[in-house]
């Protein structure tokens, strides 16, 4: 598509954004960067960069989430609900076994493997049943909403001191959040070195090529889709860590903002196009977005208004800019 | 494979019989018919004639969300509408406060509500068409947008009041027994069967849905019909959210939000594919009203909500394996 439509001569910027689809993501993640600290000079300090890093991490690890499957051509519009899920999962088990610290581990570990469990079903329900993604994730969110409510009815059960502590804390003098950005960094660093990237944009590009030269389709799909638990279970991880409680709807609201963080990292709804960098780039943006409209003084009852339209316009500009380039 | 048009394609040792239950509508009237006889054994007067009614009002109201997203979904591209939620709650919002419990404030608020549902899928079709925002990036960003500017509207303003002959037209008896609502539902599904089967912008919606590139070059104007779509389906979502208020009496926090995702899947289970280009109302009607009784059975089994919601999501993943199943890859 992009590359038949090729112009002959290319400037370099448009070279640059056909390979780093996330560049002008990027470059309204700097303005809005520079707008804060305009604004509110202490918004660039440490500290206040390590609060909004605590505060997004659990969006940037379900923009991630959200981007395997979007890279396949799919949709998951579970996330939130997974997130949901695992979250009261975690804070059950940490507060049934007593909250100490091999007992947190374990929780945690059991958290992932749920979150594991819902994108297998997902991956399963899609790829290998053949239901239209954004109606099949939308039926499994529901399901996995009522499971959220079973394990925990109300709202509430606090996280065991050494959990929330550890998230909110440093480890040599280093906070733990940045910590956590760093295992995140290598982790991602790892899965681009396998093919599965590869063969999820190969099959979100065109999934019947894909198939015919020879690529098990359904797989990768479904592999997809459990990498999207996985990330999703570790949304979770920093939503319980940042809340330090329990809440069978917390992901709710998520989902779409999900989708949005993947949209503004530059990477197709379409599929075949997409990068992880991208979407860490949008769900930053997004943070970024909400705290500037608190900085300019934007009176409480109008920052939802501003924020939803600086989203609108962000979401349109990097569709319409990432496009123009590409052509 | 449930297209209406398979059909006539009857296959060797297939039988027209067969052919019939294929049909999602049938698929859909049969299980409505399942559902209300075992909501009837697990409690007594669950399908009787007096609740039926009272399902198919709660249905109207979620059929006529549905219509527009029928509508934007047909037009293809992967056109879908997910601000329809946030309309139905400005809609309702406005129009209570527009009529606040006075019956001559109906009509200028229903021209108002949907004035404004017409401006809000412009802005819709203008970003799809003339930007090329994908539907789904559009509509999410325009949600956020509406869900922001309710918040507004609910600060500077008090919750409104319907008007008592709004609240009666939704849930008294109007003519023949049934409340002015269903008979609005009907007459719309008797527009969308008009417009979609006999008109000649009803057969330009499924050229386009269907192939794009063959409708522009036979000379349809492409643009100005998807625009008008997003526009129809911010029409139907206002009307709906006038009728919501007429439902409930008053206007509150983000009734809309909850019509979203189910307007699509009463389309899907209607037996339009998401990807556009087949389908129609008439079976999204059924769709509404099957995903209704569905909920109301679960509501009248005394279980918990966490288990009435994984029943519900587990029925609608199954009877997804009846219609909306996409093709196989071979090679």
């Amino acid at each position: 598509m992009t590359s038949l439509s090729a112009s002959p001569q290319r400037s370099g910027f448009a070279a640059a954004i056909e390979r780093l689809p996330f560049l002008p993501a990027v470059l309204i993640l700097v303005v809005l960067i520079a707008l804060n600290g305009w604004f509110e000079p202490n918004s660039l300090g440490f500290r206040a960069v390590t609060g909004l890093v605590s505060t997004y991490l659990a969006l940037m690890m379900l923009a991630i989430a959200q981007t395997y499957v979007v890279m396949a051509g799919d949709i998951d519009l579970s996330v939130g609900a997974i997130l949901s899920l695992v979250n009261v999962v975690v804070i059950v088990l940490m507060e049934q076994w007593g909250g100490g610290g091999l007992t947190v581990l374990v929780a945690c570990v059991v958290g992932i493997l749920t979150g594991l469990a819902c994108g297998l079903v997902n991956g399963l329900v899609v790829a290998a049943l053949r239901l239209q993604a954004i109606v099949a994730t939308f039926a499994t969110s529901i399901f996995f909403t009522g499971l959220a409510l079973y394990v925990l009815p109300v709202a509430g059960t606090p996280a065991p001191a050494a959990f929330w502590r550890t998230y909110g804390g440093r480890i040599l003098e280093i906070p733990f959040v940045f910590w956590a950005v760093a295992v995140l960094a290598l982790l991602l660093v790892a899965l681009v070195r396998t093919r599965l990237t590869t063969l999820l944009l190969a099959v979100g590009d065109d999934a019947q090529g894909a198939f015919q030269s020879g690529l098990p389709v359904v797989a990768i799909r479904i592999k997809g889709y459990v990498l999207c638990g996985l990330f999703a279970a570790l949304a979770a991880l920093c939503v319980t860590g940042d809340t330090a409680s329990g809440d069978p709807l917390v992901g709710g609201k998520m989902t779409l903002y999900s989708v949005a963080a993947v949209v503004l990292g530059g990477s197709a709804l379409s599929g075949g196009k997409g990068t992880v960098v991208g979407s860490l780039v949008g769900a930053l943006i997004i943070g970024l977005i909400n705290s500037l409209v608190f900085f300019v003084g934007t009176p409480s009852e109008w920052q939802n208004l501003v924020q939803g339209l600086a989203i609108l316009i962000a979401l349109m500009a990097g569709v319409f800019v990432g496009r123009r380039v590409g052509q | 494979m449930s297209a209406p048009a398979s059909t006539q394609k009857t296959t060797p040792g297939g039988n027209a019989v067969l052919d019939l239950v294929k049909q999602p509508i049938v698929v859909a009237l049969i299980l409505i018919a399942v559902l209300l006889a075992l909501g009837e054994a697990l409690s007594p007067g669950f399908a009787s004639l007096q609740q039926i009614l009272r399902l198919a009002i709660v249905a109207a109201l979620l059929g006529i969300v549905a219509a527009g997203q029928n509508l934007v979904i047909l037009g293809g591209r992967e056109g879908i509408d997910l601000s329809v939620g946030g309309v139905v709650s400005l809609s309702a919002i406005l129009a209570g406060n527009i009529m606040s419990g006075q019956d001559g404030g109906i009509l200028p608020a229903v021209l108002a509500c949907v004035a404004v549902g017409a401006l809000f899928g412009l802005f819709n079709g203008l970003g799809v068409t003339l930007l090329r925002i994908p539907p789904l990036v559009m509509t999410l960003g325009m949600l956020g947008v509406l869900q922001g500017l309710l918040v507004v509207i609910r600060q500077g303003i008090p919750s409104g009041r319907a008007a008592p002959a709004l609240s009666q037209f939704v849930s008294q008896p109007f003519l023949f027994g049934l409340p002015g609502i269903i008979w609005l539902w009907i007459a719309i599904g008797l527009f969308m069967a008009f417009l979609l089967k006999r008109t000649v912008f009803g057969h330009r919606i499924y050229a386009v849905g269907s192939n794009e590139q063959a409708a522009f070059m036979a000379g349809v104007p492409v643009r100005t019909i998807r625009v008008a779509l997003f526009m129809l389906s911010g029409m139907f979502a206002a009307v709906a959210g006038i009728c919501l208020l007429g439902y409930s009496g008053s206007s509150f926090a983000n009734v809309g939000e909850t019509y979203m995702l189910p307007s699509i899947i009463a389309v899907v289970l209607g037996g339009t594919p998401l990807a556009g280009g087949r389908g129609g109302y008439t079976g999204t009607m059924a769709g509404a009203m099957l995903l209704v009784v569905l909920q109301s059975i679960l509501t009248t089994i005394n279980i918990d909500e966490s288990g009435r919601q994984m029943i519900f999501g587990a029925t609608l993943l199954v009877l997804m394996l009846f219609y909306g199943r996409g093709k196989a890859m071979r090679g």
